[in-house]
């Protein structure tokens, strides 16, 4: 059946998260940006929501809750409202155990789930991106090999979020001709973690390049055992999940574009009261609903099981197109103003187009 | 729960429709070169058949909403013509108005026979409150004097809701919506326009000369001309809510059909269209083409979304223009560049995709332009009225 309708459970979430983006996202956004260093406080407080755990199961210490990719977009979207270098360093860790969850053997679930189901803030992250022109995830140029019963991984991965101080990552490599993913523990032999990375935008968010100098891995590291995993739908998973931040932040910059248009004055008139302004704020929420629309599609297929590649590229490919449209749109509408740092926009457009190339440009 | 699989109830229909829409494409050339001759009210291969709206009975609760339905199904039958249908449907924009404004014993009159919707003239269009037909009552009739152009199913109609002033000097506030049937002495058609795409559509231009109507043919009875502001015409307006929707749809079915037509060809030429790919992988006319798709998709979502609201009972006026908004500028995006893709074989009339280009085109025109539709959405998000933004 053919519907918008969020449960109520979902309906509380949202407004819940809105009311802490408000609260304690946006007062910190612009000093972390400039600080380059994410807010431990902030982090400690994102846990207490229990955002990570809360769909883990029961058994490994979770909250019991199924595992719901709507929920987590509409939780995203909320974030990322707040601030998406934020938003990210918060569920970077789901990233990693909704991935055991997901793919994981019993094994994998006995022996990493806990980890995120504790009292503070646990790091792990997956590790998809690689610096090379065009990245494209589906075709990585790290590489596994086998080795006895295990592998040996070497290549090297970048803008891996939370990588100052992740326990584990899940490293996305070609093996065999197709796509698996493995753990790949910290203290790993061969594995160097730069220091933090220096972007764009993002700049709350700690991100290293990691290398991997023929990483010797047992047969258990890999995500699903020996069966292996669905990378694809993995990726379609977590484009998704950059969508809906996306969304997110194409949300923050009308929400602050619509009441600094009607303020501000020119010839006599609020900027808004003009076509050409007012068309403009008009786009930029037509084109955040058609994005949130997408990502719910693709977010729902995720959700019944099934295909959802179709659905997670168009969302993901459209918002990145659309969220650095409207944030370049946001710049324009305040025009000096959003130029200089005193407002969010700025770095809002920053961030647009740092999150719009995570995981590689898609074809759109 | 958040959903957008139709259920097998709803499949089964809009397989029903796909099926009826296919028969109808063999048509479609015809009518649009032979503009002066209408689709039969039901084709050879309809005999005998129930219309796709009787399959409706015995629907579950767990199918979806009439709106939504509604909207899958128009765009399901432009997918295979604007105007060629198994069974021309009953009803026109006005049985829409009816249904919204008119009084229970109007709905009792008018209900079965089709009813055009007459609005725009000569010279107005997006802004009726420049509407010059005139309404001046006269004892126990109304006499309507003025010209409508553009009028949908003008040819064809029993009947049609023609919107005329009591009172210029009211501004919007006097425009009142009067019922008249075909017949009435002092109602011409004056002609079939001659358009750039729809071309089988039934399009008339009307004149109207000292024609006098029953008192009891204003609809809803509300013979008061409120003050002006207060709101009165808002109701008129709310007609669009869903025809607005419903318009949006009829368009996207075309640019679906347009999609699925340069698909097509582009795999039997060779190209592999795969999702999740980046951009180095993939030919730039096959990125160029899932662009186009991600409109697509973007558009149709808040088609359903429009709709879904209304189903719900919500109000759904800032969605309904936002979906006529990004339809409008969506479908033509896409059968442009469905063209631009397709190259010399798109322009020919060989193939139905040069006949979407221009039949598509007038959905970012009709129940409210474009700029019409950005001024709504503008004037909902920063709170102003009419006056404050236009």
């Amino acid at each position: 059946m053919i519907s918008f309708k969020l449960e109520e459970e979902q309906e509380i979430a949202r407004d819940a998260l809105r009311e802490f983006a408000t609260e304690v996202m946006r007062p910190i956004a612009r000093e972390c940006d400039e600080a380059e260093k994410i807010s431990e406080e902030f982090l400690a407080q994102s846990w207490e929501l229990g955002l990570v755990s809360t769909q883990l199961p029961e058994a490994y210490g979770g909250g019991g809750e199924a595992r719901s990719p709507i929920t987590n977009a509409i939780i995203l979207e909320e974030l990322a409202w707040g601030d998406v270098a934020l938003a990210i360093a918060a569920l970077t860790p789901a990233t990693f155990a909704n991935a055991i969850v997901d793919h994981g053997s019993d094994e994998q679930k006995q022996a990493y789930l806990p980890l995120f189901c504790g009292e503070a803030y646990h790091a792990a992250a997956i590790a998809v991106n690689e610096p090379t022109v065009a990245f494209d995830p589906s075709i990585p140029r790290t590489v596994a090999e086998p080795k006895g019963d295990g592998f040996v991984i070497s290549g090297v991965k970048s803008f891996v979020p939370m990588g100052d101080r992740a326990s584990h990552f899940l490293v996305v490599a070609r093996n065999n001709g197709g796509l698996d993913a493995f753990i790949v523990p910290r203290d790993a032999t061969g594995l160097s973690v730069s220091k933090n990375e220096q972007n764009l935008g993002l700049r709350a968010l700690p991100t290293s390049t990691l290398e991997l100098e023929r990483v010797e891995l047992p047969a258990s590291a890999r995500l699903g055992g020996a069966a292996g995993c669905d990378v694809r739908r993995l990726l379609d998973n977590s484009r998704t999940a950059l969508a809906a931040a996306m969304v997110g932040l194409s949300r923050a910059v009308l929400e602050y574009a619509v009441p600094y248009a009607k303020e501000r004055e020119a010839f006599d008139q609020a900027i808004a009261q003009k076509q050409g302004i007012a068309f403009k704020l008009a786009d930029m929420h037509i084109e955040t609903e058609s994005t949130r629309w997408l990502v719910w599609k693709a977010a729902a297929q995720l959700e019944q099981g099934i295909d959802a590649t179709r659905a997670a590229h168009f969302a993901r490919s459209y918002a990145a197109e659309q969220s650095m449209w409207i944030a370049d749109q946001g710049v324009q509408v305040l025009g000096g103003h959003g130029f200089i740092r005193e407002h969010l926009i700025e770095l809002w457009f920053r961030s647009a187009r740092t999150i719009s190339v995570l995981e590689g440009t898609l074809g759109i | 729960m958040i959903n957008f699989e139709p259920t097998e109830g709803d499949r089964k229909i809009l397989d029903q429709v796909r099926t009826e829409a296919l028969i109808c494409r063999k048509y479609a050339r015809y009518y649009d070169e032979n503009e002066h001759e209408f689709p039969p009210d039901e084709l050879e291969e309809a005999k005998g058949k129930p219309n796709v709206y009787a399959m409706f009975a015995g629907r579950g609760e767990s199918d979806s909403g009439l709106g939504v339905m509604s909207m899958l199904i128009s765009a399901g039958q432009t997918w295979g013509d604007y105007s060629v249908r198994m069974h021309r449907g009953a009803g026109g924009l006005g049985n829409a108005a009816l249904r919204a404004a008119g009084t229970p014993e109007q709905n009792q009159k008018w209900g079965d026979v089709t009813l055009a919707m007459a609005i725009t003239e000569p010279g107005c269009g997006s802004d009726p409150s420049q509407v010059q037909t005139t309404a001046v009552l006269d004892g126990d009739e109304w006499v309507i004097n003025g010209e409508k152009i553009f009028v949908t199913t003008g040819c064809r109609c029993d009947g049609v809701v023609v919107w005329a002033t009591v009172d210029k000097s009211a501004g919007r506030a006097g425009i009142k919506s009067f019922l008249i049937e075909k017949g009435t002495p002092g109602f011409v058609v004056a002609q079939k326009e001659k358009k750039l795409g729809i071309r089988a559509d039934d399009t008339a231009a009307f004149v109207f000369t000292d024609c006098r109507i029953p008192r009891d043919n204003l609809l809803g009875g509300n013979e008061e001309v409120q003050q002006k502001g207060s709101g009165g015409f808002k109701g008129v307006m709310k007609t669009f809510n869903m025809t607005r929707p419903g318009v949006a749809a009829i368009g996207i079915g075309m640019a679906e059909a347009a999609l699925d037509f340069t698909r097509d060809c582009l795999t039997e030429a060779g190209f592999e269209i795969a999702y999740g790919g980046g951009l180095h992988t993939a030919p730039a006319v096959v990125d160029k083409f899932q662009r186009l798709e991600a409109k697509y998709e973007a558009a149709m979502l808040t088609i359903l979304r429009a709709a879904w609201l209304s189903d719900e009972g919500e109000p759904n006026n800032t969605e309904a223009s936002v979906c006529k908004a990004k339809t409008g500028t969506a479908v033509r995006e896409i059968t442009q560049g469905c063209i631009e893709i397709l190259g010399p074989m798109g322009i020919s009339r060989e193939h139905l995709l040069e006949k979407w280009f221009r039949d598509v085109r007038i959905t970012d025109i009709y129940e409210g332009t474009g700029e019409i539709q950005r001024m709504i959405i503008a004037r909902a998000l920063c709170g102003y009225t009419r006056k404050e933004l236009n």
